[in-house]
């Protein structure tokens, strides 16, 4: 299709590829669609009317960020485990919990405009929520540790941990916040569930978000992972460089 | 291997309180700052009636903010000196300094949460009730454990880096949320606060355990690689 | 539609928040890369 040129440098502009340019145009056709399906050709629910239509972006957000700090806990542990402690994983590690970060805070806001509409009030404090809450800090403090002093080493062993220890701490909010949501009965006061039965084309507007969403994860994770790979690049180098003129010098 | 590592801990715990003793800054300037957070409480919340109702969350959350500071402590004193530095080279155990630190972590906070209960029983006027003794205690002791492991390993990855003041609370707090809701929940079981009965207070105790060894027994493993260079 | 402001609200803070990630990432990862030749691209 395309035709050879000398110079490879104009081929791939940035941190793109051939790979990253049809992914990106998928997700973008997929998101057109979304809001489509998900505005307009979707029908309105029976009990939440046209509420519903936030879950089509509200959902799909939320399993994307789950999903990415899925991808950063194992891109941790394959750092932290793997024999050559490769810093390709502990950039995907990274890369992930940014986009996974970014997922959540659009999850939180749109959870509360949904909740807004449904229980009329923007927050609840159910064990879900309050979760979600908790860990979008936890993944700022990770993203924190990232950016701290130190050396390429030291700095993704770090944070490698710090991505695990987050994983730990999931299961142990969830559990203490739904133990102690269940001594308090009042989820009947505030009345209607978020659950709602979807119908085909309801089901399909979902579908239509996670694969999206899901697109869009796959883009900005190889772009960023390989911006920081650029970046790891240019500080080797500067070490490299520095090294030789400290060695010249000690030579004269 | 195991009997040098306990020494190692015992002597790092030993050193710590050392300094705190000889220092006098818990004494001096950590406990009068947990009871000037309980009178600030009064004044903020302003009904006796309220206080009593809230007073466990409120001591649970002075523990909270004092052990902030207690950590930074624990290891500004390290790296001061690069004592931490100094062991690693030594090729000291690192799960034994873990240990240590924590030993000591454990020590100051029951001590900090004594101050706070008897200065609530005292301000807020709440009475512990026979029955809720041993609840009171348990939960205290893991809760406390829980804290200082998460501490010790924060406070940990925290050291020797700039701008660690304000990191230490981003990442130690949310983890630190189950203690504090466990902890609260089985303190006001213990004093019969809002209507509740000593038997409320022991999956709360359950929570606290749980969650007091996973972070012990991780922050074993954790810690060395953490601190190295 | 009812609701109709909360509703494409969060339809437009959803898509502005993910452009605007996207947009920030292929900034800076065409002001970095660009200067960089094919060959030393490691994902190439």
């Amino acid at each position: 299709m395309t035709t050879i040129t000398p110079t490879t440098k104009s081929s791939h502009r940035g941190t793109g590829t051939t790979a990253t340019r049809v992914i990106g145009l998928l997700a973008t056709v997929m998101c057109a669609w979304l809001v489509v399906f998900g505005l307009i050709l979707s029908p309105a629910d029976r009990d939440q009317g046209d509420a519903v239509r936030i879950m089509y972006v509200h959902v799909p957000s939320v399993w994307l960020a789950y999903l990415a700090f899925i991808v950063t806990a194992a891109g941790s542990a394959i750092h932290l485990f793997g024999r050559r402690h490769s810093l390709q994983a502990d950039r995907v590690a990274g890369a992930s919990a940014e986009i996974g970060v970014v997922f959540m805070g659009v999850t939180l806001v749109s959870g509360m405009l949904w909740g807004r509409i449904t229980w009329g009030v923007y927050w609840q404090w159910d064990a879900r929520l309050t979760t979600t809450a908790l860990l979008f800090v936890s993944y700022i403090g990770y993203l924190a540790v990232r950016n701290l002093d130190g050396t390429r080493e030291q700095l993704a062993r770090r944070s490698a941990i710090v991505g695990l220890l987050a994983v730990l701490e999931i299961p142990l909010v969830h559990w203490s916040v739904k133990l102690w949501r269940s001594l308090h009965q009042e989820a009947t006061v505030l009345g209607t569930d978020l659950d709602v039965s979807l119908d085909g084309l309801m089901l399909f507007s979902l579908f239509v978000g996670v694969v999206a969403f899901t697109l869009v994860f796959v883009w900005l994770l190889l772009h960023r992972a390989r911006t920081m790979a650029v970046v790891d690049l240019a500080a080797q180098r500067r070490l490299d460089d520095a090294l030789i003129a400290r060695r010249r010098e000690g030579g004269n | 291997m195991a009997n040098q590592r306990r020494r190692l801990a015992l002597s790092v715990a030993r050193k710590d309180l050392r300094i705190e003793r000889r220092s006098h800054v818990l004494t001096a300037q950590i406990l009068p700052f947990t009871l000037v957070t309980m009178v600030l409480f009064a004044f903020a919340l302003d009904a006796t009636s309220v206080l009593q109702r809230v007073a466990p969350g409120l001591v649970w959350l002075a523990v909270l903010f004092s052990m902030m500071i207690v950590v930074q402590r624990a290891f500004a004193v390290e790296t001061a000196d690069g004592a931490l530095d100094a062991l690693r080279s030594a090729g000291a155990d690192m799960s034994g300094v873990f240990f240590g630190k924590f030993i000591a972590l454990v020590v100051q906070l029951i001590i900090v949460e004594g101050a706070l209960w008897i200065a609530a029983v005292l301000l807020y006027g709440i009475e512990l009730r026979l029955g809720g003794i041993v609840l009171l205690v348990t939960s205290s002791i893991s809760a406390t454990c829980g804290l200082a492991a998460i501490g010790t390993i924060y406070g940990g990855l925290a050291s020797g880096i700039q701008g660690r003041e304000s990191l230490l609370p981003l990442l130690v707090l949310p983890v630190a949320s189950p203690v504090l809701i466990g902890a609260t929940r089985s303190a006001e079981a213990a004093f019969g606060i809002g209507g509740t009965v000593a038997s409320e207070g022991w999956p709360w105790l359950g929570l606290l355990t749980v969650f007091a060894v996973a972070f012990v027994v991780v922050g074993s493993f954790a810690f060395g690689p953490l601190v190295d260079d | 539609m009812s609701n109709a402001g909360f509703i494409i609200g969060s339809y437009v803070l959803t898509f502005g928040a993910i452009i605007g990630f996207a947009l920030r990432t292929i900034r800076l990862g065409r002001k970095l890369a660009d200067d960089l030749d094919d060959s030393e691209k490691p994902w190439l």
